[in-house]
């Protein structure tokens, strides 16, 4: 257990190494230097030479990322040259709007997608199972960019129930911050529901099969009692999986969200960055991402042998 | 289909046994009803009617995109009369309106069709060819190649994708052929996985022993003994890639950095139409119909085909 715990996590350091490598291999993938990105196209050349210099872009690459990877093992991911400010005080500024929104983006799903599996797999092949399997597959096809203009257009502003766009601080005012995540909240959830959905029903399914569900229900149990006690745990282990990799994925996923809704996440700050040119922060923001989203799923694969016992037979026979 | 128990076995199944999971369907729920016989999910669903009209919707799409510049439409990039007309029966290139600059929003969407389509299909088989290969490859020789390549396989999942598309956009200039690329880079660590565990499965298979007894190499027991058991799964993966691909290119488009104007792409268009949603919404509704029809008919048909080809969708 111990071994392949340290397995993983060495893995996870190497995969985090790659991802490094690449990004910084990404910034040196400009054409001309970062410095002449940076600058703009009316700067002069020796301008241009020095800011490198400075960034230390005058180097051979592999000189660079030995330098960049020291700064950023010690939390320094560099600094904006447009706003001045550390890469990773942005970053931190504006996670916790990604965060609440992935977070709640997520529960939602889960509530409705494991009502929907149960029902679904309490009478499979049913017409109950089929409308509901229909109506994941349309949540599959609505992508975050379609179902954002449509909420808005239905529930902002033709009936007036919540903003179209805007932000308010939790701080500020618990009720309006959470008006106003209703509708980038059920954009996002839509294709988690539909992957969701699709995932338990099927575990639900194989694991109502298993003689143990035969004993429990000729003990006279209700069949709620069994779907609820018996089953439901048993199923979920993959859906936990998926749960953890969705919310890694969901930190760099809310990006048209933020945008369309104008929410100050990290996204948006992506967003600001690109149109910007400010590459140093583009790199900052795409590797943390990267090593939150190869945590969580370190995380994930570890307490999924925790969560089920038969995982860590396996392992170890 | 399942592993056959003793009481399973002993209940004579007819042979189509999707006959036994419809009579089984609704009464699988009583305790009686399973006593032995588990309830078996429908393996072949019944041929669903929206398989049939996403087969139908796709056919449509390709051939209008295919056939645009012979179709009597307006230029897409040419305004056809006043603009944020709403749609109107009265020519066809009125019958979805007009856009912010009067152009004719029919015949844009046409030709984004086209835009949509060529970079998902170009995309999806590029990225599944190179993914293919290198995964067939990893599952063959296995030990360290097989190591080093799913470790850049899991580096490669872990960027962000959308994220990883904006930074791509950033450092080189929007244009098709950026979108193309980067579109590429991020399909093929799916497939690599993909042929790598199909591949495992297949190579240990006799007929792969009896070829390399025989003194076959290895190209040609990759080529011919174990990429033709590739493609039917492989190939049943594609329409879902693609649709995910026009999902990625219509949300690069939506914020500005995909298909450059005037070349008209749906999540362009989305976007064009945003700000105008409250007095026009025909702008954001058009193009988002469009797109989900299409992505919605290639889950349809990848979900159809792999039912039939992928042997590991089946229980």
């Amino acid at each position: 257990m111990l071994l392949t715990a340290a397995r993983r996590v060495g893995r996870a350091l190497l995969v985090v190494l790659l991802v490094t490598m690449g990004a910084v291999v990404l910034l040196s993938l400009a054409p001309g230097s970062a410095a002449s990105v940076i600058l703009g196209e009316n700067a002069t050349p020796e301008a241009i030479d020095a800011l490198n210099a400075e960034l230390g872009l005058d180097r051979p690459l592999w000189s660079q990322y030995v330098h960049w990877l020291g700064d950023a093992v010690t939390g320094d991911l560099g600094e904006s040259p447009i706003t001045h400010q550390p890469v990773l005080d942005a970053i931190f500024e504006r996670l916790p709007v990604t965060l609440e929104l992935a977070a709640l983006g997520l529960i939602v799903a889960l509530v409705i997608a494991i009502g929907l599996a149960v029902l679904s797999a309490t009478w499979p092949g049913s017409p109950l199972d089929r409308a509901i399997a229909a109506l994941s597959s349309v949540f599959l096809s609505v992508p975050a960019f379609i179902a954002g203009p449509v909420l808005v257009y239905l529930f902002a502003l033709q009936t007036g129930w919540f903003p179209v766009t805007g932000w308010t601080r939790i701080s500020e005012d618990l009720g309006e911050n959470l008006r106003g995540v209703v509708l980038p909240v059920i954009a996002i959830s839509l294709t988690e529901i539909a992957s969701f959905h699709r995932l338990l029903r099927t575990d639900l399914i194989s694991t109502l099969r298993e003689d143990f569900i035969g004993a429990a229900r000729a003990k006279g149990m209700s069949p709620r009692y069994v779907m609820t006690r018996h089953a439901l745990r048993p199923s979920s282990f993959s859906l936990v999986t998926l749960v953890g990799i969705n919310l890694g994925r969901l930190i760099g996923g809310t990006v048209i969200v933020e945008s369309f809704f104008a929410l100050p996440g990290l996204g948006q700050l992506v967003i600001y960055s690109i149109t910007a040119r400010d590459i140093i922060t583009v790199q900052g923001v795409v590797v943390f991402i990267a090593v939150v989203y190869v945590v969580i799923n370190m995380i994930v694969d570890l307490s999924y042998g925790w969560l089920d016992p038969r995982v860590r037979k396996a392992a170890t026979a | 289909m399942t592993s056959p128990d003793v009481v399973e076995s002993a209940t004579p199944l007819p042979a189509g046994s999707e006959s036994a999971a419809t009579a089984l369907g609704p009464a699988g729920a009583t305790p009686v009803a399973t006593g032995g016989m588990p309830d078996v999910p429908r393996v072949h669903q019944p041929r669903s009617i929206l398989v049939y009209l996403s087969y139908a919707w796709l056919i449509a799409t390709i051939l209008l995109a295919a056939l645009a510049d012979v179709l009597p439409l307006a230029s897409y990039s040419i305004p056809i009369g006043r603009p944020r007309q709403p749609p109107s029966a009265e020519s066809l290139d009125m019958l979805l309106g007009t856009d912010q600059q009067g152009r004719s929003i029919l015949s844009r969407c046409i030709y984004g069709a086209r835009v949509s389509l060529l970079i998902g299909t170009a995309a999806g088989l590029i990225g599944a060819a190179v993914g293919t290969l290198l995964g067939m490859i990893a599952g063959y020789l296995g030990r360290s190649t097989k190591a080093t390549i799913s470790l850049v396989t899991d580096a490669m999942l872990a960027f962000p994708p959308l994220i990883l598309l904006l930074a791509l956009s950033a450092i080189l200039t929007p244009s098709v052929k950026t979108l193309m690329f980067g579109l590429t880079l991020l399909i093929i660590p799916t497939f690599i996985r993909l042929a790598i565990a199909n591949t495992l499965a297949w190579s240990s298979r006799e007929f792969v022993t009896a070829a390399r007894n025989m003194g076959a190499g290895h190209g040609r027991i990759l080529i011919k003994e174990i990429l033709p058991n590739l493609l039917p799964p492989l190939g049943a993966f594609l329409p879902v890639v693609m649709a995910a691909l026009i999902v990625a290119e219509g949300s690069l488009s939506f914020l500005g950095v995909g298909i450059p104007p005037p070349q008209p792409s749906w999540g362009g268009m989305i976007s064009d139409g945003k700000e105008a949603i409250e007095t026009a919404p025909h702008m954001v509704f058009v193009p988002a119909a469009a797109i989900f029809l299409t992505v919605f008919a290639l889950n349809q048909a990848g979900d159809h085909l792999r039912r039939r080809f992928d042997r590991t969708m089946r229980d």
